[in-house]
């Protein structure tokens, strides 16, 4: 039991979970006051005491999923019965259709696809959790097409399995079948009807996903499987390469980040240290000790608020990354005293009206990729044209209070790069910095000319993800 | 008061409150609480491993209302610490009662009393005003302390709380260490506007409760209101978990759903047409854009 707390503890430290000591002997007195076969209650109370921060119960989830799904018969952790449940439920279904006179006889093996597809739909119908179970499982073993030893990751096997199964196409059947029963539905109870169908379907993909892991996981160990299925906390994720699903799960995350972030900006600005002796205050206030200065009051220091001009690459590469600045900054614009925002690739245009405009930031980013004119001649990035398009217009905007940030991976296509902007802006503005969401290494190699800027700004910080974006933001305000 | 050093009480010798976590479930059903199996197993490691539950996410889905339950259902009494931005010692934990401490002072002066008597005599407990961490470690009957919203307090008043959280006890200067000579059940509710300090979320057990799953909102919605219909709980419940799909600034919480069930019943509707939601959506929702938007979406169809 203790070697297996302890190794499950190191791979949740391998995946990037802080997990410290006293969390580790709490997690071993919790597990001694639950009851042992009970894998939910067993989850939570691992949960509880290790893991203190929402954003990483999904990490523990995987892990966790990953680290015990094998262990049952020796440990006793997991329902190690399952098998024989499904069976049951198998074998009754069979006598099911034996009765209804439409399955065959052989059990489900033998079915065909298009009884499966059957089945499958009336469990979904009737959010027989149990029967859908079952049908994953089955599923997975018929599409799915594993093949021991063989070196792809789940994904590939997932969408075997789904592509199979069509559940679009199902999802279909079951609301005509529905209109069918039901007669005339409402657009309204139309909409909740395939929302509910939508999240049961939803479910059976998640048994789909956990009954490929378990097959995995049985073939290759638990170790190697978790190495390759460990999944990044939201604030790791590289903007470069994020998948559809982590964009979700960073946008998400960013929301709290951001208040989390005003928050600590505003308390840092109040709490900030004292200022120089403030003498007229401090002779006023001797007067009631008699001309006594005893309290001596000091001038509390009002640092100015910067004003920020974002210059964002938006071209595809590192869009996304541009529109997670962007967001992050207007979101906590009320820490500078004024936000003006430019966004180009290869032609260049203000965007900062699209953000007065309204108060909803994920519309002004709509509004940013898809109405800003940024496309000069051939839709590739050309920092040196834009740069120089942006002095020409916005020059004289740039002032001893602006803090300019520039956005961007500079591949430039090997155009012009202009430099001389970066080095008048630097010349006029109290700081330039220039935020490169490529990793250190790739800087400076092919196209990439983030060097020849890098000099005259104050500058270059590498941003690959929240963490690194949060930390330097909070340096900016 | 007691001022021994009798040491921590350890969880084992502490009086166990539940039996198991499908007990505590139960108990908290009766008291028309239904916790998941997260909350309910929480709940029960707290009581088991004397420790507090740091209990986080987003407003209105029955934070406090938990902490609340579970002083009905252990027949405790709750002791309730609202955190508010420029909280300090004398409001959480203890202050002396100065102007009492005066005129014991006052009383005295000229019957040559001796100043180190007078001074044993007025940083005694009768001149110690008791504020909630203080009162809930003193206490020798049954409590729990609810310290509500604690996000709110600066990062330095945390430490406040350490002491008593991981020791269960306070120290006082002038009177020494107070240990608690029973372990209360602690919860701390935060709204994650900022982060916590990693001292203090290592002494807590950590749950997370999230907007409910439609089953769990439907039964939550027929115990809570009187009288509605099942098929209208039903409604409710799946419409509301379709508006939390959307983009909102501020979903609607339990609470919200829950007026929204009561505004429907008063209004004699049995079942919700695209027309009657429209109309009833501003009890839900609290922004003018989040009312648009939902309204646009439930009246568009796919």
């Amino acid at each position: 039991m203790l070697d297996l707390l302890n190794g499950f503890v190191v791979e949740l430290r391998n995946a990037g979970l802080p997990v410290s000591l006293t969390e580790n002997l709490d997690a071993m007195e919790a597990v001694q006051h639950i009851p042992i076969e009970d894998r939910e209650a067993f989850k939570y109370a691992l949960g509880a005491t290790l893991i203190k921060n929402h954003a990483h119960w999904r990490s523990f989830e995987t892990v966790f999923e990953v680290y015990f799904s094998l262990r049952g018969p020796e440990y006793k952790l997991v329902e190690g019965d399952e098998d024989t449940d499904i069976d049951e439920l198998w074998r009754e279904l069979q006598e099911q259709q034996k009765q209804e006179g439409t399955g065959g006889a052989g059990g489900l093996d033998n079915l065909t696809p298009e009884e499966i597809a059957q089945m499958l739909m009336s469990a979904l119908m009737n959010g027989d959790q149990g029967m859908m179970r079952a049908m994953a499982k089955q599923a997975v073993q018929r599409f799915a097409g594993m093949e021991p030893g063989r070196p792809v990751g789940g994904t590939y096997y997932l969408y075997r399995t789904l592509r199979n199964l069509d559940l679009d196409s199902m999802l279909e059947k079951m609301m005509e079948s529905t209109r069918d029963e039901a007669g005339e539905l409402t657009p309204l109870e139309e909409r909740l009807e395939k929302e509910e169908y939508e999240d049961r379907i939803d479910k059976f993909k998640g048994e789909i996903e956990a009954e490929i892991r378990r097959r995995l996981v049985a073939d290759r160990g638990a170790e190697a499987m978790a190495k390759t299925l460990r999944k990044p906390l939201p604030e790791d994720v590289e903007f470069m390469h994020a998948s559809r699903d982590e964009m979700v799960a960073l946008k998400k995350s960013l929301y709290p980040l951001t208040r989390k972030l005003a928050a600590r900006l505003a308390r840092k600005r109040k709490h900030g240290r004292k200022g120089p002796l403030d003498f007229r205050n401090t002779v006023r206030h001797s007067l009631s000790y008699g001309g006594v200065p005893a309290e001596p009051k000091f001038k509390y220091p009002r640092p100015a608020k910067p004003e920020l001009i974002v210059v964002a690459d938006i071209s595809g590469s590192v869009a996304a990354f541009a529109r997670f600045t962007l967001m992050l900054v207007y979101a906590i614009q009320n820490q500078f005293s004024k936000v003006r925002s430019f966004v180009f690739i290869d032609g260049i245009d203000e965007v900062t009206d699209y953000f007065r405009a309204t108060e909803d930031i994920t519309e002004a980013i709509h509004r940013v990729n898809t109405e800003a004119d940024v496309v000069w001649v051939d839709g590739h990035s050309d920092y040196g044209h834009a740069f120089e398009v942006f002095w020409e217009r916005y020059g004289k905007d740039v002032g001893p209070k602006s803090t300019v940030l520039l956005l961007g991976d500079a591949r430039n296509n090997y155009h012009a790069s202009q430099s001389w902007v970066v080095k008048e802006i630097q010349h006029k503005a109290r700081h330039v910095y220039w935020l490169n969401p490529e990793p250190r290494s790739y800087w400076n190699t092919g196209d990439s000319i983030v060097g020849e800027y890098g000099t005259f700004t104050d500058g270059v910080y590498e941003c690959r993800n929240l963490r690194q974006l949060e930390t330097f933001v909070e340096k900016l305000a | 008061m007691t001022t021994t050093d009798a040491g921590v009480p350890s969880a084992g010798t502490a009086t166990q409150r539940f039996d198991s976590v499908q007990g505590v479930r139960t108990a908290l059903r009766d008291v028309q609480y239904l916790a998941d199996e997260g909350i309910a197993g929480v709940a029960y490691l707290a009581d088991r491993l004397g420790k507090p539950v740091l209990v986080e996410g987003p407003a209105g889905t029955g934070k406090t209302q938990l902490a609340k339950s579970i002083a009905e259902i252990t027949g405790s009494r709750l002791i309730r610490l609202q955190c508010y931005e420029g909280l300090d010692e004398s409001r959480a934990l203890y202050e002396w009662n100065y102007k009492k401490q005066l005129l014991r002072i006052q009383t005295e002066r000229g019957e040559g009393e001796d100043w180190t008597e007078i001074k044993d005599d007025i940083f005694s407990d009768e001149f110690l005003l008791t504020r909630p961490l203080l009162e809930a470690i003193t206490a020798t009957d049954p409590v729990v302390l609810l310290i509500d919203e604690v996000d709110r307090v600066e990062v330095e008043t945390e430490a406040l709380l350490l002491e008593i959280l991981s020791d269960y006890q306070v120290s006082i200067p002038e009177l020494g260490t107070i240990t608690a000579t029973q372990i209360p059940l602690v919860f701390l509710t935060s709204n994650n506007t900022r982060e916590l300090s990693e001292a203090l979320k290592r002494r807590c057990l950590y749950l997370h409760v999230d907007y409910p799953q439609l089953d769990r909102e439907k039964e939550i919605v027929l115990a809570k209101v009187p009288d509605i219909t099942e098929q209208l709980a039903d409604q409710v419940a799946r419409i509301v978990r379709s508006i939390r799909q959307l983009d909102l600034k501020k979903s609607p919480s339990v609470s919200e759903t829950l007026d929204w069930a009561r505004t429907l019943m008063l209004l004699n509707i049995d079942t919700i047409d695209e027309q009657t939601a429209k109309e009833t959506l501003n009890v839900l929702l609290k922004y003018q854009t989040d009312i648009a938007k939902a309204a646009k979406e439930l009246s568009v169809d796919e």
